[in-house]
């Protein structure tokens, strides 16, 4: 089906014709705007297009795309993703999750499907909060955060979405933000180019309960002090005159560095494609928190096998050595004897 | 070669039908021993039935009673459906395997032991504080000692084979040894030496010897008497293969694939004792077979689900502990109104349980086990080789009503084994059914659209439009679907309107599915109902019963939910009902709360199926 053509499209046909639910005022409408704008441009068709979900509010975006979409069980996404396209790798398949259905409820499916290295696109829609629920912490939620749940504070460390992900052997790992349409545009687009398991961490507000969450990094004001374009090929430099940049220090530690002190030349240069993922689990990490220099844009994007072509080579394979199935053979293929 | 058990012409005793148990330590393998011996009585026509038992361990502490690993196999000149009630011959490798198994042995049964295994450490081991050779204990037995570790390695010896090497095949060597004491071939059992093992020469060289001294043992030895001989069963014209229960299940889905025209997608997480269908599926990758082994029980069925939304045939299997994860995902499908296989090989439980033995005590759990209202079909196959056309019948269901479908099996049937006569493929039913290609309403404004729920008003059924059709495009989910146009929906109303539509459309099945039919004296003043497993059993009972004068009738249930439409009559025509079931009484609390019938259970819970004399005295016993 690849090979058909695609008619041209507008983002209003990838629109469905379902009233958008979420509270005024959410990064996830940011969000879907970005998805709804990219796919005209992918020379994908609608048809053959699919967004799996699991629960929370992220989680309703498929009923927000004209294409075909499963609204489906907290956290379980990734494995019937996978189903789906080890049945049909023809499909473009993109999964839509959150912190806790991706990384809670859901971590085991996440982790085995980026290992297997299934070919979905993967946005994680990372607010450090549960919404649909009215604001319990998440796992990405900060160490001592007051919630419903935690009146006293919590004392659950967070998980780095990004760490997670590269420690699963994730082959594309990437973060955006909901405030930058055309950054989201720009990771979406190369995220959906791999051929591979994509996984992209999405920075989204929610004004409800966890708004700002990070000002600290997004925030038109903060983006100079705080916000680092990772761009493969280049030094990691940052800044308003870019007077800032990331060095590894003897001890193998990154860090924060004038570069009118050590020079351009002392500066990382970012190699999206180091098939070692140290260093992008370093990047990762960089921040401690929301109001310190953050990494954005693409971490890693190696090469892999993919498992649902494996997967469908096999049958291939398998057909071709053995020939079509034969069911009265298989059937025989035990040993038999006759009763006259 | 010749073979050797056709030239002998020695005095032979006809029998109509013999249960052989061999038992030994984990490590010794019986379990080989037991299956081929059936796979030599399966090819020389004789009618079988197979019970293999084995501990959960792979290898559990060597020569204690919890190590002992048993086959019992139920060879006869006529048709017969169970392993047997009480083995007539009885080899036992050591004194764990004869504590173990000597309670089972018929009165006056023959007990073959290896003497050899009876040092004072290998008693201890088992338990006991004398040797029960000589206690008395063995009395009332016909006990044959042979010393067979010592053969086995002596028979080794010219090939080099180191005596710790050569030991190993003193399984073997019983194997020679029944092998002559009930006249079987043993060409093929040569040549299946030789496929088995021969990448091995030394092993391959080591198994044969010992085969063949434990035949002629038999055979120049005055020890033994006579041989019997159980002659081929009168079974109906065909062609035959021995058949076990999972094996029969995976080709099933294989043939499921077939008839529906539909690729076969299963998602399975390993699990005693299910985990040989995923073994057997993942060898047929060239009849479109995709297996993936997942990384649990719930992104198993997720994997399933995935692949039936693409339009694939989507099966997972697994047992008891797996059901209960999965369960979320079973109320999903039911939700979306999806095909789906989920295949249940139930086992002793709860929790971890009896993990290699059988029970059949989730029909509960295949039934009911879902939050909210969330009907499900379920099928039950009653013997090894049934779950063959049962399971296609389960994907008949599956994907003519959209829905998922249970299917049990168990540990039983999974691994129990029989003849099975060889459909005629050309025979078997078209179970396909027809994708959404176009709109299906016009809406308000005349406009031609999909509705995703809009369903065939025979079977209620919605479509089954599947990603990549042009201008289907639709949103499914959990979330309450509106009638019809398949969007979300809070509205009292229309939630009530979808719980009773998925309630009838599944109530619905019971016009397809065939009625309930009596075998047996329909003016009999009990009928017992069966379902599952318990058919062998419940077979030769009644048919024990009827033989002795009494009056019984028999329904058995393949489709235990819905029931068939006239079962609540046919079990009012009779005064008494007695559900024997291995559980405490599942079925009959069914039936009492459907029908308002004075069923009564017989149950069994003790990881083993039940026995035709059980059966028999508790019809008896009711019947008086």
């Amino acid at each position: 089906m690849s090979d058909t053509i695609v008619p041209i499209t507008t983002k209003k046909d990838w629109t469905s014709d379902q009233e958008v639910r979420w509270c005024p005022g959410c990064g996830d409408y940011g969000i879907l705007q970005a998805v709804q704008f990219l796919m005209p441009e992918l020379g994908v068709s609608r048809e053959n297009t699919v967004f799996v979900s699991g629960i929370g509010c992220s989680s309703r975006f498929p009923y927000y795309m004209n294409t075909y979409g499963m609204h489906s069980i907290h956290g379980r996404a990734p494995a019937i993703a996978t189903g789906l396209k080890v049945a049909r790798p023809d499909l473009d398949v993109w999964v839509v999750t959150g912190d806790g259905d991706a990384l809670s409820i859901g971590g085991n499916h996440l982790i085995h499907a980026l290992r297997r290295n299934v070919n979905l696109t993967i946005l994680l829609f990372n607010n450090r909060i549960y919404g649909l629920t009215k604001g319990q912490f998440s796992p990405t939620s900060e160490l001592g955060k007051v919630t419903k749940s935690t009146p006293m504070g919590s004392v659950d460390p967070p998980f780095n979405a990004l760490n997670v992900a590269i420690g699963a052997e994730a082959s594309f790992v990437a973060r955006t933000h909901d405030l930058d349409r055309k950054h989201m545009m720009e990771t979406f687009r190369a995220a959906h180019a791999h051929h591979g398991a994509s996984f992209v961490e999405i920075y989204q507000n929610c004004n409800v309960f966890n708004d700002g969450a990070f000002d600290g990094v997004t925030a038109k004001q903060s983006r100079p002090a705080n916000m680092i374009n990772l761009v493969h090929g280049q030094p990691i430099q940052f800044g308003a005159d870019d007077e800032r940049g990331v060095m590894m220090g003897a001890d193998g530690q990154l860090r924060i560095v004038e570069v009118a002190e050590v020079g351009v030349d002392a500066l990382l240069v970012h190699d999206a494609h180091r098939s070692d993922p140290s260093l992008a689990f370093a990047l990762a990490r960089l921040n401690s928190d929301d109001r310190s220099p953050t990494p954005f844009g693409i971490f890693r994007a190696v090469e892999r096998p993919e498992y649902s072509s494996a997967v469908a080579n096999q049958v291939m394979e398998a057909s071709a050595r053995k020939g079509p199935g034969d069911l009265a053979g298989l059937l025989r293929s035990g040993g038999t004897w006759f009763v006259n | 070669m010749t073979d050797i058990a056709d030239q002998r012409s020695d005095l032979t005793e006809l029998l109509d039908h013999v249960v052989i148990r061999f038992a030994g330590d984990s490590g010794d393998g019986m379990q080989l021993t037991g299956d081929r011996f059936t796979s030599v009585s399966a090819s020389f026509g004789n009618d079988l039935s197979t019970l293999p038992d084995f501990p959960a361990e792979i290898r559990a502490p060597a020569g204690t009673v919890n190590g002992v690993s048993s086959f019992q196999v139920h060879i006869s000149d006529h048709d017969i459906m169970t392993p047997g009630d009480a083995p007539s011959v009885l080899v036992a490798m050591n004194p764990a395997a004869l504590k173990a198994d000597l309670g089972r042995l018929e009165q006056g049964g023959t007990l073959i032991l290896n003497s050899d295994a009876f040092e004072a450490r290998d008693l201890h081991k088992a338990g006991y504080d004398v040797d029960p050779r000589h206690d008395g204990s063995l009395e009332g037995y016909r006990v044959i000692e042979v010393p067979m570790t010592s053969l086995t390695m002596k028979s080794a010896e010219p090939l080099g084979v180191k005596p710790r090497d050569a030991e190993r095949s003193k399984n073997f060597f019983a194997l020679g040894l029944i092998s002559w004491m009930y006249t079987r071939p043993i060409d093929a059992t040569l040549q299946w030496i030789q496929d088995r093992f021969g990448r091995n020469a030394q092993v391959a060289g080591a198994n044969r010897a010992a085969f063949l001294a434990g035949f002629h043992y038999g055979e120049t030895t005055d020890t033994f008497g006579h041989r019997f001989q159980v002659r081929p069963a009168a079974l109906p014209p065909g062609e035959y293969t021995n058949i076990n229960g999972n094996t029969a299940l995976a080709w099933g889905l294989v043939a499921a694939g077939q008839l529906a025209h539909l690729p076969v997608t299963l998602g399975s997480y390993p699990i005693t004792p299910a985990s040989d269908i995923l073994h057997e599926l993942s060898k047929h990758k060239n009849f479109g077979v995709r297996t993936v082994q997942a990384e649990d029980e719930i992104a198993a069925a997720g994997v399933a689900l995935g692949a039936a939304y693409a339009g694939h045939l989507g099966v997972t299997t697994t047992s008891g502990p797996g059901v209960a994860l999965k369960s979320e995902t079973v109320s999903l499908a039911v939700s979306l109104e999806l095909p789906m296989l989920i295949i249940d090989i139930q086992r002793g439980g709860p929790s971890t349980g009896l993990p290699t033995k059988t029970e059949a005590a989730d029909l509960n759990l295949a039934v009911f086990g879902r939050h909210a209202e969330a009907p499900v079909p379920v099928v039950a196959a009653y013997s090894p080789a049934h779950c063959f056309e049962a399971v296609i019948e389960a994907a008949r269901l599956a994907l003519k009503y959209r829905t998922p479908v249970y299917f049990l099996s168990d540990g039983y049937l999974a691994n129990g084994s029989e003849p099975w006569r060889l459909p005629d493929v050309e025979g078997l039913p078209d179970i396909s059914v027809a994708f959404a290609e176009g709109f299906n309403h016009v809406d308000e404004d005349g406009n031609e659209v999909f509705w995703p729920y809009k369903r065939d008003p025979e079977t209620l059924a919605r479509p089954w439009a599947i990603p990549g059709t042009p201008g289907l495009m639709h949103r499914i989910g959990g979330i309450e679907k509106e009638d019809g146009t398949g969007n979300i929906s809070y509205t009292p109303d229309n939630h009530s309107t979808m719980v009773h539509l998925r309630a009838a459309k599944v109530a619905g099945i019971a016009k397809d599915i065939p009625q309930a039919t009596v075998v047996g004296d329909t003016d009999a003043e009990l009928c017992v109902l069966g379902w599952g497993s318990t058919w062998g059993a419940i077979a030769d009972a009644t048919r024990r019963v009827r033989a002795g004068g009494g009056k019984v009738a028999w329904v058995h249930l393949t489709h235990v939910n819905p029931l068939p439409a006239n079962l609540g009559d046919v079990l009012r025509l009779y005064p008494k009902v007695l559900v024997p079931e291995l559980n405490l009484g599942q079925l009959c609390r069914i039936v009492r709360a459907e029908y308002l019938v004075d069923a009564r259970p017989v149950t069994k819970v003790a990881g083993l199926p039940f026995t035709a004399a059980e059966l028999e005295s508790a019809i008896t016993a009711a019947l008086a």
